[in-house]
């Protein structure tokens, strides 16, 4: 008796866990990564990607939050076009992560547009993790 | 005879059948002639990956605001790596879609009064690559002061067309439906 309670316990603990963050999506993607040679994905990593400050070609600083914010369970807002983003943390926005290929696009556009370079794949994961947990 | 007779009368109405057709296909002018609301604006965003593969980062331009040469420079296989500056990449069929769809109701395809008016403004020269390039919306927009749009936090550009243009979405811009933020009384 004792020992189906610890794994009743023990499922439950792997749905709260899995219900926090990752998405049918998001599980594609990591796999993906990891299948290009990423592994070990961490959201520390992950957050100093998503602040690290650099000049654009436009020569301003730009970080992901110049148009994300800093507050990522709020709207951001485009620099140029002064659009509103939805927030990017899924507690805040459930749509957020749902579908692949949309997170490739926007990692590729704007990975170029921030870091002028496409993001490697150990860098997407890194960030994934870190926004999932948001 | 009178058989000779009933048979012309047939080859004409065929022949008129025929000619009519290949008009309609010709940029729909007799349904534009027939139409009794007289399409003044601009044909509104019908395409959904239009509306939002475009409208994802700013108001989404209605394609007739633009004649086709401009899509065409616009929508190239790699034009938008850099988007005035963003890079704003697609795949290849969602690109195809969005440039198919801008092509086909560009300015000068179109029957709506604005853009017969942009195309024709158009018409010569280089494609512009911005709507606020072409002459007429230049005309449109000369006499409006400064200090209301650029010195206008809630405007900033004239790029902004939803930013006064309350039913732009809907491909209307006459100046009934124009409200300019901060200057209510601006008529």
């Amino acid at each position: 008796m004792k020992n189906l309670f610890t794994v009743m316990a023990l499922i439950g603990a792997l749905f709260a866990a899995s219900a926090a963050s990752a998405t049918p999506a998001t599980n594609t993607l990591f796999a993906k990564y990891k299948a290009a040679g990423a592994s070990g994905f961490s959201a520390e990593r992950g957050q100093k990607v998503w602040t690290k400050e650099l000049l654009s070609e436009s020569g301003e600083m730009m970080s992901c939050t110049t148009c994300h914010g800093k507050d990522l369970g709020k709207e951001g807002k485009h620099h140029k076009t002064g659009k509103l983003i939805k927030p990017m943390a899924p507690s805040a926005n459930a749509e957020r992560f749902t579908d692949a290929k949309k997170i490739e696009k926007w990692f590729k556009r704007n990975c170029n547009d921030v870091l002028g370079r496409e993001c490697t794949a150990q860098e997407k994961g890194d960030i994934l993790t870190f926004l999932l947990s948001q | 005879m009178k058989n000779t007779g009933k048979l012309k009368a047939t080859l004409l109405a065929i022949a008129l059948l025929l000619s009519s057709s290949t008009a309609l296909a010709d940029g729909n002018f007799w349904q534009w002639l027939v139409t009794f609301s007289r399409q003044k604006e601009v044909q509104p965003v019908t395409n959904k990956a239009y509306q939002e593969e475009c409208g994802s980062c700013h108001f989404a331009y209605p394609p007739g605001l633009l004649p086709g040469k401009s899509w065409a420079k616009l929508l190239e296989d790699k034009g938008l790596n850099d988007h005035f500056g963003e890079n704003a990449s697609l795949d290849a069929d969602t690109l195809k879609e969005i440039r198919d769809y801008a092509m086909e109701n560009a300015a000068e395809k179109s029957n709506f009064k604005r853009s017969r008016k942009i195309a024709l403004a158009t018409e010569e020269g280089d494609a512009p690559l911005r709507i606020t390039e072409v002459r007429y919306i230049k005309r449109k927009h000369h006499d409006i002061p400064e200090k209301m749009i650029k010195g206008n936090k809630d405007v900033k550009s004239r790029s902004y067309c939803n930013a006064c243009h309350t039913k732009a979405e809907k491909g209307i811009f006459d100046n009934d439906t124009v409200s300019i933020p901060n200057y209510p009384d601006y008529d």
